[in-house]
């Protein structure tokens, strides 16, 4: 390939293994280092971008034409852009959408993040897929060789705490955003409290459109501090990292079962599979699209699934009581598990979308029927 | 796990779509072999009924019976009364299946065989297909369609409208391709189309409906199984906002402007629709979605009360559900081709039990059909339009359907994919660049209307600087895409002003400028270019289209080029050849040039060589992944062909070893053997001089002449006066026509120095820089040839079969009925025309297929005639399907082989005509005049024709019959027919005349024709002409219905032919017969009275084996 025009130099993604891709610089003018992974979803790039289950990672995009739409501040599922750095084969320039909205390039910078664009995407993809993800760093092109260097003395994604994603103080979600909490709302509907590991703001959103008060706590609440809000549910949400990392969040859920229904989604799911006696593993390359086929085991249905996660549940150490409720298509693995007895289920998978197919909003259905028949009882 | 209730059936009957028309193309061959193998790989025996010959399909092999016979209700019966197949498959065939299947259960016919409905059921089909039944079903489940009312009357309509208010658009029920309908905007307008609607709709039922002009057209393909798991396979948007039909509209895939919200909920409204509608394999759902506002206002009461369910944003843009296709379609094959996800395969098997979980992927041999591509690519489609044949058509588009094909093509960014697709529509060398001298003025004007050119109005007006939003306003097209043009527009302005550098040859190119572009834009020569970037280092790179977006690794080599980094299309080893395709379907070129390019490419796999295909039509089986050892969606001009060689070759100087196969793929292919040549790529099959030596007028002359083989006396020429005296010289009457175009392109017999003028001039703009052929006109027996000539060394010259056309010299043998074996040749006239062939073949060095037409001129009728040779083309042409099934001789086969260096002899044939077999078989064409107005139904030299039928019997009768029911033009026994036949085709109408008269027809005829009638002694009723004035004049008469078959023979004096134009207009809208040609006519009503309603049905090898 000739010699790139200077308007296209910028900044290079340097992986791991030594490999070198040249593109323009996009975003923010600052470096950065992360895990490298890579999304297949065709649309939702804002929606990734702000999704925290990203923190600590560069993501690719594998849809090439990245920013058509522009951006959209309401639909933020987050506080923040949560990516380290953003990989795209092309980025819009002149977005056009009916609600208007801003451009990518502008949105990033803002942010105070970097990303790279003009890259063969797809051979970044097909790298991560034969070597696994690696670490990689987005640097001005002068500094490939510094980068090369600094890669091999970067700290490993998976020994990296990202508990401090999650939120700091508890939250309500009400009115479409995150308030202060309120003593005696007086509000109806079921108490849930979800701990915040770094969810997408859609998991609130479709709790409070199926009428419950929802408050948010930070992942490290105990038994007790979650007790003294007198929740009905309690829903363990997705969020960055290794499970392995979060011992404290599988003896709280292990202490929780029996004594509320409980949800687990991706980050939650797992912690649940270790508390249920599962180890989790990490995946060559991940989950992470909008087209995921998961098979409902005890319907025989396929659900479409959003899915972001990059560790899964060894089903080979669940507990007896414990069964496995949905398996990956692609590669079998774990995407669903129940309690035989207990109101306790997770699903690996996003049932709230975004970005991602709305196949999957009947698992919120489920938890409210679960926490429906508990106090019934 | 919940049981499946889906019984596999042992047998099942799958009705094809019939012959190519506006509306219903080649898609539906590549539907209907996909669903043959399906159900082969299942176990499940195929009985096949489809009346086209000039598809895979029907070919030996892929179903277990095959029956091409007319596709009615009677002859369907028949077939189920013999086979008697446990199942029908009725989503596969288009429009044409699914209305047959209704037409079976409403007849009875299903009950009484006890034939199950496999996958989607009748009820659900009917729920899709009638307006009323839809909307209330799509009420039921909280889906918003337009403001509309389904009306049966002009006077209902009128009080709809007062509730829904202009503009609105007018849909006709269960028509093809939107047939009839139309965008109204003034009350004039609306009782027009409201009454054409009504005439159009065998119901006699429309849609009147609210206006969606300038909203968002999105379309999403989706599946369902017995197990009602649903997936959308691929959403598609159309650059060109509602108003235009889709099938008309630029689209791309997946959609550009739509975020993840809307996205995700047009996709849920699409999943809740299959589900409701039941549907149990493929669907398409068409969806308006709100625009811009700024761009066209949508007024707050079309806002829908409420959000949409489960849509995480708080206020959903407004969407209307548009209409359902419950069946695959030209939309599913191209979701097919834009994903690499086999949508009918997979509804086959949806139908024969399976569940999606349980169909493999072929693509990546890994994981199942139970899931929704990633593309990692942007797909753009672009029809491919008549009006470059019908200069007179009107080229608005709008809610009729009017393109007769398609191309795709694929990139890594929009702008190169549409400037790939532009190139691959081989559009008389209108490039990216090309602008519309009558537009310039007023650009914007142009861009407003959509039109077959208004891309190039888009680009024109950018380049003239004109505002881009307000080019939104005024074209309706979103802005993004408009960006995007404009961003080429922006690199054509650095090409012209700047020095060519790499770094900004690179920018073309992954903008997708081609070679030849940069090389007008840079002021250089296209050769140059390419060498140039070559040195560079700037070639494409090849990427797999894997349905996963590179997630996992794929085995299916589907490839797309890129100026990228990696190349995942590395040369392979061994013997292999690159077929070079036909391209979009057209008239001239159309199914029949896949057909020979689908067995060229199996021929080659079979004889042990690796099969590499290029082409750029997404419609056809030559572009499904399994038709070949690799697949190269690209366009096929020079340079992407070249590009794919060098790659394939892994070199630039062709020491790979990799052949092409130009024989196969039309003009399209054949015009590239020449360059080819020129780069020193080698070609297997006749060389370039060859097609040089028969294409060339002077060269071809003398050729003839050494032989001592006549032709009709006839030059060239290259100016009006020139024409003039050579016109004087052979004499009146001459056809002039264009060199090197195909299908008889600007072709016209000329009666005087006139419009011999007005021709020429004509032909020159149909191809600039050519000479004109001026011939004389010989009104003989014409007589078509396929042969199959031995490869190098092998002098063998096989005669699969001789055709004799029913029409006389005259009528483009596209557009004329063939008869196999030719039934009117004496002993001598056939072993002349054996004789030429052979020396023909053998004297121009042609190895491989080549056809031939002739002209016989007898002076009496018990003398041998003079035997004329009239055109060579050494390659395939469109009767190789057709013959090859009649005859028995797979032609393709031996042709590659041949090219292979396996003499004929070897494979079993000798030299000469092939042993006819026992059966009669009749190849009809079809035309599509009722979706083109204005554009003149009239057989003559130019084709017009869309697709084939074939009639086949134990005789000539009965086979003609079939024909002309398979082709919609069946004389009914009795009845009233029109007649309006010009001066100097009365003496040969009169033996027709006599005919109808002793058969009790009801006579209705022009004045001239009147009289003609009543001097033959039959009563005739005067029918004044439109321009005399009369109430009702002669097209009242037609439009009224009453009507049955029209016999109208142009006037050769050019002011005349208008008249008898509207005559043959208002019968093509009604859709009665309407014979143009006095033979035609002649054998068509004979065949009628002779008895040809007789006639049998049965599997194609029961006749040709002579079981009948």
């Amino acid at each position: 390939m000739a010699e790139l025009h200077p308007e296209e130099v910028g900044a290079a993604l340097v992986l791991a293994d030594g490999a070198v891709f040249r593109g323009t610089a996009l975003g923010a003018a600052s470096d950065t280092w992360g895990e490298v992974v890579f999304n297949t979803s065709m649309t939702g790039y804002q929606e990734m971008l702000t999704d925290p289950s990203y923190a600590g990672q560069i993501l690719v995009l594998t849809y090439p034409l990245i920013g058509n739409y522009g951006i959209d501040p309401p639909i933020d599922e987050s506080r923040q852009v949560q990516v380290r750095g953003l990989v795209v084969r092309s980025e819009c320039d002149s977005p056009s959408h009916p609600r208007g909205g801003m451009r990518l390039h502008d949105y990033l910078a803002s942010a105070g993040i970097p990303g790279i664009a003009g890259v063969d995407t797809r051979a970044i993809t097909r790298r991560i897929r034969h070597e696994g993800v690696m670490m990689g760093m987005i640097v001005p092109v002068d500094e490939v060789e510094a980068a090369q260097r600094q890669l091999k003395e970067l700290p490993d994604y998976d020994t990296q705490d990202f508990i401090s994603v999650g939120v700091d103080e508890p939250y309500v979600w009400r009115d479409g955003r995150p308030q202060q909490p309120l003593n005696g709302d007086g509000e109806a509907g079921p108490h849930i409290v979800v701990l915040d590991e770094g969810l997408k703001y859609n998991i609130l959103r479709n709790l409070r459109r199926r009428g419950c008060r929802v408050t948010a706590m930070p992942p490290d609440s105990g038994v007790e501090d979650i007790l003294s809000v007198n929740p009905q549910g309690v829903l363990l949400s997705p969020g960055p990292g290794d499970p392995q990392l979060r011992e404290f969040q599988v003896q709280t859920a292990t202490s929780l079962i029996g004594k509320l229904p409980i949800m687990g989604i991706c980050m939650g799911h797992q912690v649940l599979g270790r508390a249920f006696g599962a180890e989790t593993f990490k995946l060559k390359f991940g989950h992470r699209g909008g087209n995921h086929p998961v098979l409902e085991v005890p319907t025989g249905r396929i659900a479409i699934t959003a899915q972001n996660h990059g560790y899964a549940v060894d089903p080979d150490g669940l507990s007896a009581d414990i069964e496995v409720t949905h398996i990956n298509l692609h590669d079998q693995t774990v995407e669903g598990l129940g309690h035989r007895t207990e109101p306790v289920f997770s699903i690996q998978y996003h049932a709230e979308a975004s970005p991602g197919p709305l196949d999957n909003g009947h698992l919120f259905d489920r938890f409210l029927e679960l926490i429906g028949e508990v106090q019934g009882d | 796990m919940d049981a499946v209730t889906v019984k596999k059936p042992e047998s099942v009957l799958i009705i094809g779509s019939g012959p190519i028309v506006i509306g219903q193309a080649a898609e539906f061959d590549y539907a209907g072999t996909q669903a043959c193998k399906a159900m082969t790989e299942e176990g499940v025996r195929s009985i096949l009924v489809n009346s086209n010959p000039a598809t895979i399909m029907t070919d030996e092999g892929v179903a277990d019976a095959v029956y091409i016979e007319p596709l009615t209700v009677p002859v369907l019966r028949r077939i189920i009364e013999k086979e008697r197949p446990e199942g029908l498959l009725p989503t596969l065939g288009g429009q044409v299946g699914l209305n047959l299947a209704v037409d079976l259960q409403d007849a009875g016919v299903l009950d009484e065989f006890n034939v199950r409905v496999l996958g989607t059921q009748l009820d659900g089909i009917r729920k899709a297909e009638d307006r009323e039944l839809f909307r209330q079903a799509m009420r039921d489940i909280g889906e918003p369609t337009p403001p509309s009312a389904v009306v049966n009357s002009l006077a209902e309509a009128r009080d709809a409208l007062e509730e829904i208010g202009l503009p609105v658009a007018i849909r006709p029920a269960y028509t093809l391709g939107g047939t009839g309908g139309g965008f109204v905007r003034t009350m004039e307008e609306f009782e027009r189309v409201v009454q054409t609607g009504l005439d159009a709709s065998p119901i006699t039922q429309i849609l009147v409906e609210r206006s969606l002009l300038g909203w968002k057209e999105v379309e999403y393909e989706v599946m369902r199984d017995a197990a009602d798991t649903c997936i959308t396979i691929c959403n598609m948007e159309n650059l060109d906002p509602m108003g235009v039909h889709t099938g008309d509209s630029i689209v791309v895939a997946p959609s550009q402007t739509l975020s993840d919200k809307d996205y995700q909920m047009l996709r849920s409204a699409s999943l809740n629709i299959i589900r409701s509608l039941g549907i149990e394999g493929g669907c398409n759902v068409q969806l308006a979605l709100a625009p811009r506002q700024d761009v066209v206002a949508w007024p707050p009461e079309s806002m829908r009360e409420g959000g949409g369910v489960g849509v995480p944003h708080d206020e959903p843009l407004p969407y209307y559900v548009i209409e359902v296709n419950p069946r695959v379609s030209r939309s599913s094959a191209l979701a097919s081709k834009a994903t690499g996800y086999p949508i009918a395969r997979v509804a086959a098997k949806i139908a024969a039990g399976k569940r999606l979980d349980e169909i493999a992927n072929q693509v990546t041999g890994r994981t199942q059909a139970a899931f929704e591509p990633a593309l990692d690519y942007c797909v753009v489609k672009i029809p491919r339009w008549p009006f470059d044949k019908f200069e007179a058509g009107d080229r608005v588009l709008g809610t009729q359907m009017k393109a007769t094909g398609e191309v795709m093509a694929i990139d890594r960014t929009f702008e190169a994919a549409l400037q790939k697709a532009v190139r691959s529509l081989e559009v008389g060398g209108k490039s990216v660049l090309w602008e519309d001298s009558e537009a310039e003025a007023e650009p914007v004007k142009a861009a407003e209307t959509p039109t077959d050119i208004r891309l190039w109005h888009l680009l024109a007006a950018l380049r003239a600087d004109v505002p881009l939003d307000e080019l939104a306003q005024r074209s309706g097209v979103d802005p993004w895409f408009l960006e995007r043009l404009e961003t080429i527009v922006q690199m054509e302005r650095r090409l012209l002003a700047e020095p060519l550098t790499p770094s900004l040859m690179r920018r073309a190119k992954r903008m997708g400028f081609a070679d030849e572009q940069i090389a007008n834009l840079a002021g250089s020569v296209d050769e140059r270019v390419r060498e140039q970037r070559l040195q560079w280092g700037i070639s494409p790179v090849y990427k797999m289209v894997d349905t996963c977006a590179a997630e996992f690794d794929a085995v299916t080599p589907y490839f797309y080029s890129t100026y990228e980094d990696e190349n995942e299309a590395e040369p392979e080893q061994g013997k292999r050849a690159l077929v070079v395709g036909s391209g979009p379907i057209r008239i001239g070129q159309g199914i029949e040039f896949d057909y020979a390019s689908v067995k060229a490419a199996q021929a080659l796999r079979a004889a042990g060589w690796g099969a590499v295909m290029a082409n750029s039509n997404p419609e056809t089986v030559s572009t499904d992944f399994d038709t070949s050892d690799r697949l190269y969606f690209e366009p096929l001009d020079e340079e992407a062909v070249r590009d794919i060689l060098e790659n394939e070759d892994g070199s630039q100087n062709g020491n790979g070893g990799v052949s092409s196969i130009l024989q196969f793929g039309g003009q399209t292919a054949i015009n590239l053997a020449g360059p080819l040549t020129t780069a020193a790529r080698p070609i297997l099959g006749s060389s370039a001089d060859v097609i040089d030596l028969a294409e060339d007028r002077k060269r071809f002359e003398r050729f003839l002449a050494d032989l001592g083989i006549p032709q009709p006396p006839g030059t060239a020429v290259s100016s009006v006066d020139e024409a003039v005296l050579a016109a004087d010289a052979i004499g009146y009457p001459v056809l002039v026509r264009p060199s090197y175009v195909l299908g008889g392109r600007a072709m016209e017999i000329v009666q005087g120095v006139g419009d011999l003028a007005r021709y020429v001039t004509q032909a020159q703009a149909a191809a600039p820089g050519k000479p004109i052929l001026i011939d004389k006109y010989l009104a003989g027996i014409e007589v078509e040839v396929d042969a199959i000539c031995g490869g190098p060394g092998d002098d063998a010259v096989l005669i699969p079969g001789i055709m004799e056309h029913i029409e006389r010299a005259g009528v483009h043998s596209g557009d004329s009925m063939a008869v196999y074996p030719a039934p009117n040749l004496r002993g001598g006239e056939v072993a002349t025309v054996i004789e030429y062939t052979r020396q023909i073949g053998i004297g121009l060095g042609v190895a491989g297929l080549m056809n031939i037409q002739y002209v016989i001129m007898r002076e009496s009728e018990d003398q041998d005639g003079d035997v004329f040779v009239l055109e060579v083309n050494p390659r395939a042409s469109r009767t190789v399907p057709f013959l090859s099934k009649v005859t028995g001789v797979p032609m393709v086969e031996v042709a590659v082989r041949a090219m292979l260096g396996e003499k004929l002899s070897d494979q079993g044939y000798s030299s000469g005509l092939w042993p006819a077999t026992p059966l009669v078989a009749i190849k009809a064409p079809v035309f599509s005049m009722s979706k083109l107005s204005g554009v003149d139904t009239h057989l003559g030299p130019e084709m017009k024709s869309t697709g084939e039928v074939m009639g086949v019997d134990v005789d000539y009768d009965k086979a003609l019959s079939k024909a002309l029911i398979a082709a919609g033009m069946a004389v009914p026994a009795k009845g009233r027919a029109l007649l309006s036949i010009a001066d100097q085709d009365k003496p040969s109408a009169m033996a027709l005349i006599r005919e109808l008269g002793e058969a009790g027809y009801e006579l209705h005829a022009t004045v001239g024709t009147a009289s003609l009638i009543r001097g033959l002694g039959y009563e005739a009723q005067e029918a004044p002409k439109r321009e005399v004035g009369g109430d009702p004049d002669v097209i009242d008469l037609i439009r009224s219905g009453q009507i049955d078959m029209v016999i109208n023979t142009p006037e050769q004096i050019s002011s005349n032919i208008r008249d008898g134009f509207h005559i043959r207009r208002a019968a093509a809208e009604q859709r009665i017969p309407c014979f143009t040609s006095i033979d035609t006519a002649h054998h068509a009503i004979g065949a009628m009275l002779e008895g040809g309603a007789d006639y049998n049905i049965a599997p194609l090898p029961d006749y040709t084996a002579g079981r009948i």
